[in-house]
């Protein structure tokens, strides 16, 4: 391409460049569109960019240069000479004591910086023991009246809180209605027709809502990391990383058909941790 | 003002009229004695070759980043506070969502060019993290991180977890379904720390998760302190890479003692300035086509509700791979519970990025390798060194593929469990696999260089006259000849 061709491109370029920015100003003024804004954006951009190319690669004369590169640093005797005025016009190597307690103070002020630090959060202490079930707290959807048992189809879930209540997300529980048939199952709700199970929402893996239960299979599975638990067989993991089952909730069924929890998880409930057994 | 350039003849030529560009610089100069560094600048000579341009693209990109960012807080707010959803976007009219949520779903659909911006931001995200995966890969498989640079590819690592820390608090920001389930996992991979995991949780979230501080605290350390700590190393990275002098591929008049290049100005300037432009470009076109995170049809976060599938952003995509293929194993030793999140959450990713931030220190001691090194290695220069790298990237690509195990299973029509079967053995046998046949494979190709006479590692330079084929030589720190091998 001739020189003056190649100066006609980048001018066009250019050209282009300024009617797209002008284009994506009509566009915004007329209410604004993503997609027409974003191909407007790349013109306008991408002309800048390809003419400022062409213009350096094509027009402008640049010959390879050789420039010489010695060692990165000195030698140790420089290290040394910089050591000594370090250190000895300071006098550090002869007040021992000095230095010795300046580093006492800087530890010091190291654990007094360490107070605003602190406070960024509570003490653990059992909060990740206990959830805000309670003995006596309804069984009850988020913020809604007291589920009964004649409300819940065979096969059927329900997330249920402590009285509604879903302040403290660490007390979501699933409430689950089994066939007849395993009403023996291991962990049912005392009082009702044997049916019922309710265990902790929070996988014991990394802490994700258990959201799917495939009544089939008679499974509860994480969407986060595919782990899987026997709702019969007390929420036994049995696929997928989660290793501990999921806690149920201690719960007895009333004479009006609702269910009150007797207490709180008798474990803690969501992800693991070192000291949990303490 | 202007006649103060004139108070200081330069020479004796009768330039007596300077223009208004020279007279503008003359007035600087004499203000501030940048001249002299400036002409130096504009005479750096810059090696050429388009790999060196990936870390530049990593640059542009944080730049876009920090434009398109500082619109977005202008109208983000950073709250949990409940609000009812009074916007246009009717499925979700008058429920109930946080106030963060709220300025999101505005800034997609009432600012306008909010979701322009918005999706500009996040796709240069997710583009800005593998452009510098990819710089390290360049910087590793030449050997450009050996003496006098490993500090400054330590330097460089730090600035890929910055990264991606910044991707992530941000991928929270908009208190979507999703993004709250990433930070989850993030929690529960903390309190697995022994001991004081549950603390350091505490004091990171601000209580037990979920709490009402997740965001604010995010927030500021997505637009304040990462990009901060970024802009400060970005800028440590810059000056070492002036002071060390760039590296350069062998060939030419290339040698150790010199650097053979273009000067920054005028050509390399206008390529790097058009290359910006061309980055912002292809992402304005990405950002305007292509929808990400589109939070409304996640809908707002709920703690005891989760989305299916789940998925993280693509450079955390190895993580949640890990914590998905690794076996249910929490042994309960004295007392003391090991968390199922411990060793694929923390031991794992500890031990892979320590290997690589170390790497520059590993390879020398295995190599007795402490000379400076300022021309480029041909990958295959250094078997071990390339069967590692790839070992390390085939983990990196098999987790991450394992981080889609649920929706790739769903694809080729087989159930979970015998994919993650399937994922444990690779995620071993794989590496080992690539690592032995890159090994051989780098061997051969040396041996076979060396053979032909072309390789040098001491560069250009003319090798002793007595040289035999297939016997290596390695230039000296002194700038003699010894044999290698």
């Amino acid at each position: 391409m001739s020189e003056r061709r190649t100066e006609l491109l980048v001018a066009g370029l250019f050209g282009l460049a300024a009617l797209a920015g002008v284009a994506l100003l009509v566009v915004y003024a007329l209410g604004g569109q993503t997609q027409v804004e974003g191909i407007l954006l790349m013109v306008c951009l991408g002309g800048i960019g390809a003419g400022v190319v062409v213009w350096g690669q094509r027009l402008m004369v640049s010959k390879i240069e050789i420039e010489p590169r010695g060692e990165v640093g000195g030698s140790m005797a420089d290290s040394a000479t910089l050591t000594e005025t370090i250190a000895e016009e300071a006098g550090f190597t002869r007040r021992t004591l000095l230095v010795r307690a300046l580093g006492a103070a800087l530890a010091g002020l190291g654990a007094a910086v360490a107070i605003p630090v602190l406070s960024l959060g509570p003490a653990p202490g059992r909060s990740l023991f206990t959830t805000s079930w309670r003995a006596g707290a309804k069984l009850a959807p988020s913020g809604g009246d007291p589920v009964t048992a004649a409300s819940i189809p065979v096969g059927g879930v329900l997330t249920v809180f402590p009285n509604g209540d879903p302040t403290d997300p660490n007390s979501a529980a699933l409430l689950i209605r089994l066939e007849p048939e395993h009403a023996s199952a291991p962990g049912t709700v005392d009082g009702a027709d044997g049916t019922f199970v309710v265990f902790s929402k929070i996988c014991t893996h990394a802490g994700c809502p258990v959201g799917l239960y495939r009544s089939a299979q008679h499974t509860l599975i994480c969407p986060c990391h595919q782990s899987e638990f026997d709702v019969l067989a007390a929420a036994r993991p049995f696929s997928g990383p989660a290793a501990r089952p999921l806690p149920a909730l201690p719960v007895q069924a009333q004479a009006d058909g609702t269910f009150v929890a007797t207490g709180d998880f008798p474990e803690p409930v969501g992800p693991s941790f070192w000291d949990m057994d303490r | 003002m202007s006649d103060e350039p004139e108070a200081r003849p330069v020479n004796d030529e009768p330039e007596l009229h300077p223009g208004v560009v020279t007279r503008s610089l003359a007035w600087l100069d004499s203000r501030t004695g940048l001249g002299t560094l400036i002409r130096a600048g504009l005479r750096k000579v810059f090696p050429d070759h388009w790999s060196f341009l990936l870390g530049e693209v990593a640059v542009f990109c944080f730049i876009i980043l920090v434009a398109t960012g500082t619109f977005l807080t202008f109208f983000y707010v950073p709250s949990a506070a409940t609000v009812p959803y009074q916007g246009p976007y009717q499925p979700l009219h008058g429920q109930d969502v946080s106030a963060a949520f709220d300025s999101v779903m505005a800034l997609s659909f009432e600012v306008r060019a909010g979701l322009l911006m918005r999706q500009i931001h996040h796709w240069t995200a997710l583009v800005f993290v593998g452009v510098i995966v990819l710089h390290i890969c360049r910087v590793f498989f030449t050997g450009a991180f050996r003496r006098p640079r490993e500090l400054n590819w330590i330097v460089g690592f730090t600035l890929l977890v910055l990264a991606m820390g910044a991707g992530f608090t941000g991928y929270s920001l908009p208190d979507d379904l999703l993004s709250g389930t990433g930070a989850r996992i993030a929690y529960s991979a903390a309190i697995s720390i022994p001991f004081i995991g549950p603390w350091l949780a505490s004091l990171a979230f601000g209580g037990e998760f979920p709490t009402t501080a997740l965001i604010s605290r995010f927030y500021v350390t997505h637009i304040l302190l990462l990009p901060a700590a970024i802009a400060a190393l970005l800028t440590l990275h810059i000056v070492l890479l002036v002071l060390h002098k760039h590296t350069q591929y062998r060939g030419g008049p290339a040698r150790e003692d010199n650097v053979v290049g273009r000067y920054l100005w005028p050509t390399q300037a206008f390529l790097s300035t058009g290359l910006f432009f061309l980055t912002a470009a292809l992402l304005a076109l990405i950002g305007g086509l292509f929808q990400i995170n589109p939070i409304w049809l996640y809908g707002p976060f709920d703690a005891s509700v989760v989305s299916s599938p789940a998925q993280p952003d693509w450079y955390v995509g190895w993580l949640d791979g890990a914590l998905r293929i690794f076996p249910p194993f929490e042994p309960k030793i004295l007392g003391i519970v090991v968390p199922a999140p411990f060793i694929p959450g923390i031991v794992i990713p500890g031990v892979l990025f320590t290997i690589v931030a170390l790497w520059p220190f590993i390879e020398a001691l295995l190599t007795r390798d402490h000379a400076e090194h300022h021309l480029l290695d041909r990958i295959t220069d250094q078997p071990v060194r390339l069967a590692s790298g790839l070992a390390i990237l085939t983990i990196f690509a098999v987790l991450t593929i394992a981080g889609g195990n649920d929706v790739i299973a769903f694809y080729l029509g087989t159930d979970v469990e015998s994919l993650t079967r399937a994922l444990r053995v690779a995620v071993i046998a794989l590496p080992i696999l690539v690592w032995l046949t890159a090994y051989r494979f780098a061997v051969v190709a040396r041996r076979r260089h060396r053979a032909d006479g072309a390789a040098d590692p001491g560069g250009a330079d003319e090798p002793p006259a007595d040289r035999h084929p297939g016997q290596a030589l390695r230039r000296t720190a002194d700038g003699g000849f010894e044999e290698a091998d």
